[in-house]
């Protein structure tokens, strides 16, 4: 007796406009925030972005190989957990020279 | 017996298969002319009830289970006051927990300290979600059912990570920071082990997985005896059990990072403890045993009945641990995890491979090559872990080289040390070497020993 | 285009939730509570693959960004002093916000604009195995330049950290 729900399919453009929100607010955060870290988490939430973009694609578009984009999703993945790692070694090696993470203190060349 | 069996199969109180209870409801619902997504709904609340319900049994009943038992092993009686056997005293333990004040640290970070217990639980929880409990019995029959347990169970670290921090306690802390140290480093050979039975029953789906060992009539244990070792400790040190409890190591770390914890949030960290034990039995048990196949007795008996008991084989197996076993150093434990554990793996992970390879290019039948490959896979790990004994431990001696402890430490200097180091010296009894000026004496007696 | 009911309703829920904890890792002022709602956002995210039928990748990016980038975020906020703990933004803020604000704008212009060629398919049912073929046979070069790139990383930031063990040393 219960109702079928009248709103019954996402279309693509609604998975498109969550991955590019997700991707506005990760670059609202690599730009604005003053700690590093926070800045890589910017980075992390536009990567993020990316791969909701690309898996929408590889479930929704025309292709040969439909599964292409799972694996450039599985890339990107990859990537980003290098990236994570040496980025906060990074934080971690500035912060013992200069004893802070803001970006914005983190101005001279050498020191 | 055949006419009653079919009397009563495919009914609702035809216990041996308990979906028959869900799809009668179903089918109630579907005569009523509910929409398809309602069945989805009643099936998943159903199911996620049926399994919270045996998390919460459980959770009380090993409490006890845990406690008679490494008691037995210890020549203790273990709870025997309350109720027969004792076996109230786990109401009595959480009546106890709610009573209790909830306290607080003044500088603790309120919602990350509130959060961590509840974090620290759910993933226990919703790990069991895709464990078939009989033949057409898995909440959630994932395709990537193996990486989704993977996954939840590193979610845990995060929690006590933060359950530590949010604290503002430095035992806390220490207690965190060993947690990720360990889970790190124990993440891999579990992955690496688990990888291998992947390989060997071709499917990451945990149903297929008991299926194939149905197919070939033999648990994965014997075609995969190191995996099963790996797994194991692997995992006990990821449960934070005893022979790798340095997370919570009472005598070192005070209780680690539930140390400012007290109350009904304490009580939800012994909880999740016990569930992520009873969750990882579960798997072991799935993967590794058969799941609710055992030869032809799942004929007879229900299949979730066998399950219960190979989980709670396997969960007697982790209690004998924490029975026998002392507690690991830490870096002891982190050293095994990288010298001998991870390359362990990855050398079955070859073997597997190889012998993947050999059965899909011969064709050969599955009677022929399983009984062969259980036996050179139980060789090689035997093999594997004596040649490593041999190869990387140190030399055992019973009494070290030299005497350490004594030389190294600086005594500070007491007069009566002082006088009784100058009497033999100076040969008189109030010589220069008297209580004043005896610096140098308590070294010397220090070093005594050494000498 | 996705059909389901159930699906469709997992999609909204998990999208206002995820898009709500990303904006909290924007604006909440406490560096740890905005990894917190970060983890949020990556749980949020993986629910969002799995409503793709990416079931392999939605496990990936648990067992990698909820599992391990979230416990290293963690603990390098804690190696970072309290002061900086605060998630403050620079001067640069109000140009970020409207380079942000027109990004968000352009993008959402183009999907709309765009015409979509849609395969009108339904859900993938198993990824893994041919996810795993597709690895060995049109893309050995990129994985193995990835596991490589991994090694890269690992030595990279091994040397980075130990670097004030060998000065003092």
């Amino acid at each position: 007796m219960l109702p079928d729900l009248v709103l019954a399919t996402v279309p693509l453009e609604h998975v498109l406009i969550l991955g590019a929100i997700l991707f506005a607010i990760g670059l609202y955060l690599a730009l604005a925030k003053r700690n590093a870290i926070a800045v890589l988490m910017g980075v992390e939430l536009m990567l993020n972005a990316t791969n909701v973009t690309l898996l929408a694609f590889s479930r929704f578009i025309v292709s040969p190989r439909p599964l292409d984009g799972q694996v450039f999703a599985i890339f990107v993945i990859t990537v980003a957990a290098a990236e994570a790692a040496v980025a906060l070694a990074l934080a971690v090696a500035v912060y013992r020279h200069r004893e802070t993470v803001n970006i914005d203190e983190i101005d001279l060349l050498r020191w | 017996m055949s006419l009653l069996l079919s009397i009563i199969s495919h009914h609702w109180y035809d216990v041996r298969d308990l979906s028959n209870i869900t799809s009668e409801i179903r089918s109630l619902l579907g005569d009523a002319g509910a929409p398809g997504w309602t069945l989805y709904v009643v099936t998943a609340l159903l199911g996620t009830l049926g399994i919270i319900a045996f998390i919460g049994g459980v959770a009380i009943i090993n409490i006890w289970i845990e406690r008679r038992v490494v008691g037995r092993m210890q020549s203790r009686l273990g709870p025997n006051r309350l109720g027969p056997f004792g076996l109230l005293q786990p109401v009595a333990d959480a009546i106890k927990l709610m009573q209790k004040e909830v306290l607080q640290p003044r500088v603790a970070d309120g919602l990350v300290f509130s959060l961590a217990p509840i974090a620290f639980t759910v993933p226990g929880i919703i790990v069991l979600a895709v464990v078939p409990w009989g033949p057409n019995m898995a909440l959630a029959d994932l395709n990537v059912g193996v990486l989704y347990i993977l996954a939840m169970s590193s979610l845990g670290a995060l929690a006590v990570f933060i359950g530590g921090y949010g604290s503002n306690n430095k035992y806390a802390l220490f207690g965190s920071m060993r947690v990720i140290a360990m889970l790190v480093t124990y993440e891999i050979p579990s992955v690496l082990s688990l990888l291998g039975l992947v390989l060997f029953s071709g499917t990451m789906n945990l149903s297929d997985m008991v299926l194939f060992q149905q197919k070939y009539w033999i648990p994965l244990l014997l075609v995969q005896p190191l995996p099963f070792i790996i797994y194991f400790i692997a995992s006990s040190a990821e449960l934070n059990r005893t022979p790798a409890d340095l997370a919570e190591a009472e005598s070192e770390i005070a209780g680690g990072y539930h140390v400012e914890y007290s109350g009904m949030k304490f009580g939800l960290f012994y909880a999740a403890e016990l569930i992520n034990a009873v969750a990882i039995s579960a798997i072991i048990a799935t993967v590794f045993l058969g799941g609710w196949w055992f030869y032809r007795l799942d004929e007879i008996v229900p299949g979730w009945i066998i399950f219960i008991g190979k989980i709670y084989a396997v969960y007697f197996l982790f209690v004998w641990t924490r029975g026998t076993l002392p507690r690991f150093r830490i870096d002891q434990l982190l050293a095994f995890a990288w010298k001998w554990m991870t390359p362990m793996a990855f050398l079955n992970i070859v073997l597997v491979a190889a012998e993947i390879l050999i059965w899909d290019e011969t064709g050969a039948s599955a009677g022929i090559v399983l009984p062969i490959y259980a036996v050179v896979n139980t060789a090689f790990a035997a093999l594997l872990i004596f040649g490593w004994v041999k190869l990387m431990s140190p030399k055992f001696s019973r009494f070290p080289d030299r005497l350490r402890m004594y030389s190294r430490i600086d005594v500070p200097s007491l007069p009566a040390n002082a006088m009784m180091s100058a009497v033999p010296e100076t040969g008189e009894p109030d010589g220069s070497g008297g209580h004043l000026g005896g610096a140098e004496s308590p070294r010397v007696l220090a070093e005594g020993p050494t000498a | 285009m996705i059909n389901d009911t159930g699906i469709v309703i997992a999609f909204y829920i998990i999208g206002a939730t995820t898009v709500g904890s990303a904006l909290m890792v924007a604006t909440v002022r406490n560096l740890i509570h905005a990894v917190l709602f970060l983890v949020l956002t990556f749980v949020g995210v993986a629910g969002i693959y799995i409503v793709l039928s990416a079931d392999f990748v939605a496990m990936a990016q648990i067992l990698i960004y909820a599992g391990a980038i979230s416990v290293l975020l963690v603990f390098a906020v804690m190696l970072t002093p309290s002061a900086d703990r605060k998630n403050s933004e620079t001067s640069f803020q109000l140009p970020a916000l409207a380079l942000t604000v027109f990004v968000l704008a352009v993008s959402v212009f183009v999907i709309y604009d765009t015409n979509w060629q849609l395969a009108g398919r339904g859900q993938f049912l198993s990824t893994a195995a041919s996810l795993g073929r597709a690895f060995l046979h049109p893309y050995v070069v990129p994985f193995e330049v990835a596991s490589v790139l991994l090694v890269v990383a690992m030595v990279g930031a091994i040397v980075l950290t130990q670097e004030e063990a060998s000065d003092a040393a």
